[in-house]
């Protein structure tokens, strides 16, 4: 049967023929070949483009009631919060969403970290990635200002300070940032500019570029085997599945996940305890008086502790922006032949969980005030996150790495696992004979159980 | 196809050529358009200098007043604080002010025209946070070698009472003395220097 084409469809072939939009859709989702063993670590590239989004829609809707204005803005925020329609959801999606930017992006690094995501032939992508974490920094830090309170004003004197430590030049180039001889309107009217429209465009290029990047060279996977060795006589990727439907729809899962996470936050706890909004924040800037304890927002702490463990003034600020500069060179500090973690010798897994470690360790001291116990813990974690990236080239050559599987391994699913953790569970527990009968608690079971995980633990760092 | 020799340097010229026209046309541009972010003729304008009525601080008080708007602090220091300062040079790491900014007239180890009247500007040298008045000796937060002075909370930078930086902290130098004034005994103008002394 021959159906004479509907006029929407002709609609659609009319544009089709002037602008490859079925091309664009095959080729980068519908026959985009993506490895099939993606896990939990592969939700993250996705919610970050999910959360970019969020800042981008939110971030227009408070343009609309906020003024860059050293005299309005902080008011102008109040005004947000309390006379705008919504305007208190909006801002804390938008305020929300900047620390969950942060988190996923973290998350999605670590990812990298794992499984060698950053390796040959992945290197620009990696690259490419980093800038987008130094334009977020930006983005991120010159927004913190635009609510013009104690700790906007006072985080912003502190790192544009960073840059007059800068021999020769720095001064001038300090006051050519703020605009004037103090943070002031000038800067924060500037600070907008950036804020809204020049970090966002170069954000989405490159964006753009990671992604284009990724999809010339295909996806890394939790194996790190490459999918494009062998091929079935179609052409496509043995290993590997059209990203469009089987991973929008995993993604699909993710996000809903993320959501609830998202809105619990929104709704109940918008501060975060202080970590997300500083308390100190809400007090309007006052070039007169620092707060007693000033701290930047979370995701800035680790590197913050570095520039604070480093007892000079020129030294702090190389060793906080080397901090960020020894990620770009990532892919060529690392000479392990293998890309993931599953096949690494036990000597990576250990330095990566003391880079874990000193990681986190570096963030939760950021925000404490300076004791001279916190400051020695703090050159101690300064120096394992330096060790774990300029001593790599050392190390990972000792590395006892396995032997590499030619295709993509499976890993028991969640559902499979259900018989193992009720194994467990039957273990650590007892029931009572009788009548009555509870499920008590079993001590010595308890005790088998961790020492058997202690075991396996060790035994899968070797 | 007619067989026509190309000659590829005249291209290789005209692209050079158009090249260099372009990076020097982008070069004149950019001196208006990144010097638009200097401060403007406003901003340099607003630095004028500030009076200070010093007849009601009390021995041991701190008064801040704005100049340009950086907090700038008015110390009046009691005798014993005078006599503390003398002990603490070797804690310091420029107890002489050499490497600091200051008036000509205020480099002596009190940093101040009239030794009671302390003037500074409270920023902290290292990244501009402005530092706490901590007159107390030896808190518990602090610890027992604190003398009395100012201490950042931002990166932890100890300063004495005559605003001069400890060793092995992250600011460099002492913090900066403004310079300023007697017009009487009891009024001080900031922002304008003190006729220097003939040397």
């Amino acid at each position: 049967m021959n159906l004479k084409p509907t006029r929407l469809r002709m609609c659609g072939n009319w544009v089709l023929d002037r602008f490859p939009l079925a091309q664009v859709w095959n080729e980068h989702m519908a026959h985009y070949y993506a490895p099939k063993n993606f896990n939990f670590w592969y939700f993250f590239g996705s919610l970050a483009l999910l959360v970019l989004v969020n800042q981008f829609v939110t971030g227009i809707l408070l343009t609309m009631n906020y003024k860059p204005d050293a005299k309005l803005a902080f008011d102008s925020v109040e005004y947000i919060m309390r006379d705008v329609n919504w305007g208190w959801l909006v801002r804390y999606m938008h305020s929300t969403g900047a620390s969950a930017f942060f988190i996923v992006i973290y998350l999605h690094m670590f990812r990298g970290l794992l499984y060698g995501s950053f390796k040959q032939p992945r290197e620009l992508i990696w690259i490419f990635g980093m800038l987008l974490f130094v334009a977020l920094m930006a983005e991120a830090f010159m927004g913190y200002l635009l609510p013009w309170g104690q700790m906007s004003y006072w985080g912003a004197q502190v790192i544009i300070s960073l840059f007059s430590a800068i021999p020769v030049i720095g001064d001038d180039l300090a006051l050519w940032i703020r605009g004037d001889y103090v943070i002031s309107d000038a800067t924060l009217n500037r600070f907008f500019a950036f804020h809204v429209i020049a970090v966002p465009l170069v954000l989405v290029l490159l964006v753009f570029m990671h992604i284009v990047a990724l999809h010339e060279v295909g996806s890394n996977n939790p194996d790190g085997v490459d999918i494009k060795k062998s091929k079935d006589p179609w052409g496509h990727p043995v290993d590997g599945i059209p990203f469009h439907p089987y991973y929008t729809v995993k993604d699909v899962v993710g996000v809903a996940v993320f959501l609830l996470f998202f809105a619990t936050i929104i709704f109940y706890m918008p501060e975060m305890g202080g970590y997300f909004l500083e308390h100190a924040n809400f007090i309007p800037a006052d070039p007169m008086k620092t707060p007693e304890h000033i701290a930047p927002v979370w995701y800035f702490t680790p590197f913050y502790s570095i520039l604070r463990a480093i007892p000079d003034k020129f030294a702090g600020v190389i060793g906080m922006g080397g901090s960020i500069v020894v990620l770009f060179l990532l892919p060529w500090l690392d000479r392990g032949k293998v890309k993931s973690i599953r096949y690494r010798g036990g000597i990576y897994k250990k330095a990566l969980m003391l880079f874990v470690i000193s990681f986190i360790a570096l963030g939760y001291l950021g925000t404490q005030p300076v004791t001279p116990l916190a400051t020695n813990m703090a050159r101690i974690f300064t120096a394992i996150y330096f060790g774990f990236f300029l001593l790599m080239p050392i190390y990972t050559r000792w590395e006892k790495l396995k032997p590499v599987p030619s295709h993509i391994t499976m890993q028991p699913t969640l559902e499979e696992r259900i018989p193992e953790l009720k194994a467990v569970f039957d273990e650590v527990t007892l029931v009572t004979e009788g009548e009555n009968a509870k499920r008590g608690f079993n001590p010595t079971g308890a005790k088998n159980v961790l020492v058997r995980t202690a075991k396996n633990l060790k035994k899968s760092l070797d | 196809m007619i067989d026509q020799s190309v000659d590829k340097s005249k291209r290789q010229f005209l692209t050079t050529a158009l090249t260099v026209v372009g990076v020097v046309g982008t070069g004149y541009l950019a001196v208006p358009f990144l010097s638009q972010m200097q401060p403007s003729v406003k901003a340099m304008a607003a630095g004028a200098p500030v009076e200070v009525d010093i007849s009601k601080i009390e021995a041991g008080q701190l008064i801040r007043v704005a100049w340009r708007g950086k907090p700038v602090w008015v110390l009046q220091r009691t005798p014993e604080v005078l006599a503390t300062l003398t002990t603490l040079d070797g804690q310091l790491r420029d107890p002489q002010s050499d490497e600091s900014s200051q008036p000509e007239s205020s480099k002596n180890p009190a940093r101040s025209m009239k030794p009671e009247i302390f003037i500074a500007v409270g920023l902290c040298t290292h990244l501009g946070c402005s530092p706490t008045f901590r007159p107390e000796v030896a808190p518990h937060d602090l610890g027992a070698d604190w003398k009395g002075g100012f201490f950042c909370p931002c990166h932890g930078s100890w300063f004495d009472l005559a605003g001069r930086v400890y060793k092995g902290v992250p600011a460099p130098t002492n913090l900066e003395v403004p310079p300023y004034r007697y017009i009487t005994d009891t009024q001080i103008i900031i922002g304008e220097a003190a006729e220097e002394k003939s040397a």
